[in-house]
């Protein structure tokens, strides 16, 4: 056994109002830089659709992710061979219009127009060419709400076998939920594994999954190997960057930006410990229905006295250890049960693990659509097809999906019972296996949220890690190039500065 | 005319060398942010495909081609019974091939970069430079194909061997002299060549040093730690 520890997160996909706050505040700290704007670390997709880039969860378009060929795992982009030998031009590499153009709009026409008979507009220009676009064609949330027609939304992958699926294209069927996306830190990343230049890492301490900005050469194989698509080429810099999960808050004990600035309180962030001798075994289980078991068995009990040991014996600090025992991701994914991993299909291990939506099923039911089973509404008539949901969060087994939805309704008719009716429905609570004690840590966690359960991360000591004499006159976060950034007016090896967005030009031509 | 040979041929050569090595080692050393592909597939993939492809098979095929055919001493050759006109004639059929693949690649490219509006606005002046540069030196080497087709007995092939070998051995005013009698095309190809090394270190021709070898050999799986304890 060997003990390792990671910083998971879970979103409560039943609280997500959709509010891209944790887009826009990730996009203003890590990625409003030229060659990056088209880039989203945290985008939040309405589901269904096709998604950003289009079609990324298609891996038979794509190629992301891990195959399982003769008992082994292989990435399902080809062998080291296959990648060195497409070295010259990528076959499987989004283009950036399956992501979308990035552009900006002539504000200062609005200024300095003049007198003129109609209204002037601002029109969208590109902020790669600086030409004019006439039209804008798809984005990080394009399919926001269920925007663009069913007819192209329903190539979700998601769809697949689930039993007539153009129904949901009418309006009374139609039903839709948020998905907010970031990086997964995987356990087993594909990206990792693709990069000829060794250039992307996994950190020991906290799982977090980085890209060596001095050491990647702009092969481009990890973007074609993440099969969630969260790596992305800057086009300026010629290097790969991703999200990073905020590593430099993460080590003061901070949540990242996503999770801080989440209105709605659905991101939760705590400690796994797991083990890391059966990763291999776990990511190369034969079914893959049997991949999110893999992965649950391969987390360690943070209680169990052997674990504390065997992660003492690591170099696990008593801190780290003290927070995995009150994970609320370890809660969530491993006690209750209610969080589930994104497509573990892809065989990548993913860290950051859902809440699957509930909210649609309960108004059916109050409305009288919903038969009833014992207390439990009858999940098969939900508006969200369970299908639909178990192809995205359990590789299409559904009684993983069911079990959580319905702990989840049972937590609400036991509060609303005890609340309202000032009794205490424990038949409820016995139909779907938990307790009241349990119930009450689940209403905490999930329905009141606070700040300082929702997030326990212990701080890596920095200060007494390194040695902070030798920090002194450094040049704190850069990218990498020790303190230059390659740029300065009479530099032979570098590009235009930075920062200088010279992308509209000052004289506007048509 | 003398001197400016011996500059050209016997000086110039160690200059463009000592360029690209210091140049490349210094960049790597305090620039690595630098050191890159520089890939414009993102924004535009099919005509990459096309051209990049072909272009550097094609290059690599010539960049074999005129380490064998200049370094390698002729006694070797003539030990496997190969004659210069032979080889001569290996090397038209070859460096033509490989030469024509490289040609079409390039040629795409270049269009690509100097046509596509995404490209064009986000190249470096480097970036079309360095296209260009190549473009001539290829040019070139196919022209001196057909002078090469005027005298098929090798005589021009072996003073060009003997320029790169007298090169490589530090006799300088030997290979000055050994080159100053073969036909400008050749010493115009020679000439470019060497500045070729010259902007090596300054363009994205330095991701050739980078080349994944290791890749090969290495775990799928990379761990590294923040803090060293």
């Amino acid at each position: 056994m060997k003990v390792r520890a990671q910083i998971g997160m879970v979103l409560n996909l039943d609280k997500c109002i959709g509010c891209h706050t944790c887009s826009i505040t990730c996009k203003n700290v890590w990625t409003s830089r030229e060659g990056v704007e088209y880039a989203w670390f945290n985008n939040v997709e309405t589901k269904p659709g096709i998604g950003f880039p289009k079609e990324w969860e298609n891996q038979q378009k794509w190629n992301g992710g891990w195959v399982r060929e003769n008992g082994k795992l292989q990435l399902k982009i080809g062998g080291k061979r296959r990648i060195l030998a497409n070295i010259f031009a990528n076959p499987d590499l989004p283009e950036i219009d399956d992501y979308y153009e990035p552009f900006d709009f002539d504000y200062q026409h609005l200024h300095n127009v003049g007198d003129t008979k109609h209204q002037p507009v601002a029109r969208p220009r590109s902020l790669i060419s600086g030409q004019r676009m006439e039209k804008i064609e798809w984005g990080p949330n394009w399919e926001e709400i269920l925007g663009t027609e069913f007819e192209k939304r329903k190539k979700d992958s998601n769809f697949n076998e689930v039993v007539q699926k153009d129904i949901y294209g009418q309006f009374e069927k139609t039903f839709m939920m948020y998905l907010p996306r970031l990086c997964e830190h995987c356990l087993n990343p594909a990206c990792v594994a693709a990069c000829p230049s060794g250039a992307i890492y996994k950190r020991e301490e906290d799982g977090i999954v980085l890209i060596d900005q001095d050491k990647c050469r702009g092969w481009r194989m990890c973007v074609s190997a993440c099969p969630y698509k969260k790596i992305y080429y800057n086009w300026k810099s010629g290097k790969s960057e991703k999200c990073t999960f905020c590593f430099p808050r993460i080590e003061a004990g901070q949540p990242t930006t996503c999770s801080e600035t989440c209105v709605g309180r659905i991101r939760y962030l705590g400690v796994l410990l797991y083990d890391a001798d059966r990763i291999e075994s776990a990511a190369s289980v034969a079914n893959e229905k049997d991949l999110y078991q893999a992965q649950l068995d391969i987390f360690l009990d943070p209680h169990d006295p052997a674990v504390i040991a065997a992660a003492r014996a690591e170099g696990i600090n008593d801190n780290w250890i003290k927070a995995a025992q009150r994970s609320p991701v370890y809660m969530m994914a491993m006690d209750w049960k209610v969080a589930l991993p994104l497509h573990p299909e892809y065989r990548t291990l993913p860290m950051v693990w859902y809440v699957p939506p509930l909210s649609p099923i309960q108004s059916a039911v109050q409305a009288g659509h919903v038969g009833m089973n014992g207390e439990i509404p009858d999940l098969k008539s939900l508006r969200i097809p369970l299908r639909y949901l178990a192809n995205m969060l359990t590789a299409g087994d559904e009684a993983p999906v069911v079990r959580a939805l319905e702990r989840m309704i049972a937590m609400r008719a036991f509060k609303r019972s005890q609340q309202v009716d000032g009794v205490e429905d424990l038949d409820v609570l016995k139909q779907v296996g938990l307790n009241a004690v349990q119930v009450e840590e689940m209403y905490r966690y999930m329905a009141l949220a606070n700040y300082e359960d929702r997030f326990v991360i212990p701080t890596s000591h920095r200060a007494y890690a390194e040695n902070a004499y030798d920090l002194k006159s450094s040049c704190g976060f850069t990218f990498g190039n020790g303190c230059g950034d390659g740029n300065n007016d009479v530099n032979l090896f570098g590009t235009k500065a930075k920062g200088v967005r010279q992308v509209i030009p000052v004289e506007l031509k048509d | 005319m003398a001197h400016l040979n011996l500059f050209a041929f016997g000086i110039y050569p160690y200059i463009a060398i000592a360029i690209m090595v210091l140049g490349s080692w210094i960049r790597y050393d305090r620039e690595q942010y630098t050191w890159k592909t520089s890939s414009s597939q993102l924004l535009e993939s099919k005509q990459l495909r096309k051209g990049s492809i072909a272009f550097h098979i094609g290059i690599l095929g010539i960049f074999l081609g005129h380490f064998a055919g200049l370094l390698l001493p002729k006694e070797l050759w003539y030990l496997f019974g190969i004659t210069s006109s032979m080889k001569q004639m290996i090397a038209i059929v070859a460096g033509g091939i490989f030469g024509l693949i490289c040609f079409y690649g390039l040629t795409i490219l270049i269009k690509r970069r100097l046509f596509n509006p995404r490209i064009r606005a986000t190249s470096n002046p480097m970036d079309i430079a360095i296209l260009l540069l190549l473009y001539a030196q290829l040019i070139l080497g196919l022209l001196s194909i057909f002078v090469s087709m005027g005298h098929l007995d090798g005589t021009e092939m072996l003073k060009l061997m003997a320029w790169a070998q007298n090169t490589v051995t530090f006799n300088s005013v030997a290979a000055a002299e050994s080159i100053s009698s073969v036909h400008w095309i050749f010493k115009l190809h020679v000439f470019l060549g060497l500045s070729l090394f010259v902007v090596f270190p300054f363009s994205r021709l330095v991701h050739m040093l980078s080349v994944p070898v290791q890749y090969m050999r290495r775990q799928h799986q990379i761990v590294r730690q923040r803090f060293v304890r």
